[in-house]
């Protein structure tokens, strides 16, 4: 109970960030990506000033056993570039400069995206349910080549 | 939209207090496509209730904020269907194949200095340059 009502306090606060950062707005995402256009700094800040506290917390979590619920803290990041986190990074690269949206926003601004939105955010489902399926493809045809 | 910046970074401020939030109290990373990804394909099933909860307010306080904005804010999301679909099929895909995206490998992975989520970033920026450039510019589909 106290882990699903932390979860939901997380989960509400990054959405207002994303509102009031004006992350929700795909103009705004995609003049940051237009480099050749009206460019649009604005996901810089936005940027810079999300990883400002989370650069505090890791410090913090660094010096503590457990987190304040009890759990395990994440364990270490892998340091290696390969060829899921590229492919998967363009691809996902790819679609967020086509429409503006990426999963966060999705679904914050699902109850004001019209029509638009929802069908972004159901295909955004669609792809990850099918993500399993393609990231098995992706080693065998990785498998085949070696 | 002088101020725009300003906004930016409060926003980015409360993004990233919320990832420190879920990342102290939670034990875990604040990452949309994981959260939502794991639910979808199943494979964070054993912790839906925190999933489900952290979604629910992702869903919810925005609306009921957004009323309270003096002027309308709006998605401005294309109208191009073929577009809609292909864009979210590939953010989807996408996302759960590198394993994050713009919250868990761009806020919360370059905040530990993690190559992989510095690298994400780098490729998720590019190709989405690319994108706008290809598709804008070129094509003038979006």
């Amino acid at each position: 109970m106290m882990r699903s009502l932390s979860a939901f306090i997380a989960g509400g606060l990054f959405g207002a960030g994303l509102l009031v950062s004006g992350m929700t707005d795909t103009q705004k995402v995609q003049g940051w990506l237009d480099i050749f256009g009206d460019w649009d700094p604005t996901l810089a800040f936005v940027l810079g000033g999300a990883i400002l506290p989370m650069t505090v917390a890791w410090n913090i979590a660094s010096r503590r056993a457990r987190a304040v619920l009890g759990n395990d803290l994440p364990e270490k990041s892998g340091s290696e570039i390969d060829r899921n986190l590229v492919i998967g990074s363009v691809m996902f690269g790819a679609g967020w400069g086509l429409v503006g949206l990426c999963p966060g926003p999705a679904v914050a601004s699902i109850s004001w995206g019209g029509i638009g939105g929802l069908v972004f955010l159901l295909s955004m489902l669609a792809g990850m349910l099918t993500a399993p399926a393609f990231r098995a493809r992706l080693s065998r045809m990785a498998a085949a080549l070696t | 939209m002088e101020m725009d910046w300003i906004w930016g970074l409060i926003g980015g401020l409360m993004i990233g207090s919320a990832g420190a939030f879920y990342l102290l109290v939670n034990g875990r990373v604040m990452g949309a496509s994981g959260i939502i990804g794991g639910l979808v394909d199943r494979s964070g099933w054993s912790t839906w209730a925190e999933r489900a909860a952290f979604i629910a307010g992702l869903a919810l306080i925005p609306a009921l904020i957004r009323p309270f904005y003096g002027v309308p804010v709006l998605t401005h999301v294309t109208n191009n269907w073929p577009v809609i679909i292909a864009a979210g099929l590939l953010v989807g895909i996408g996302t759960r194949v590198a394993n994050g995206c713009t919250s868990g490998h761009g806020v919360c992975g370059i905040s530990r200095f993690s190559l992989r989520g510095i690298g994400a970033t780098v490729f998720y920026l590019l190709a989405g340059g690319i994108s706008v450039i290809i598709f804008r510019h070129f094509l003038s589909v979006i």
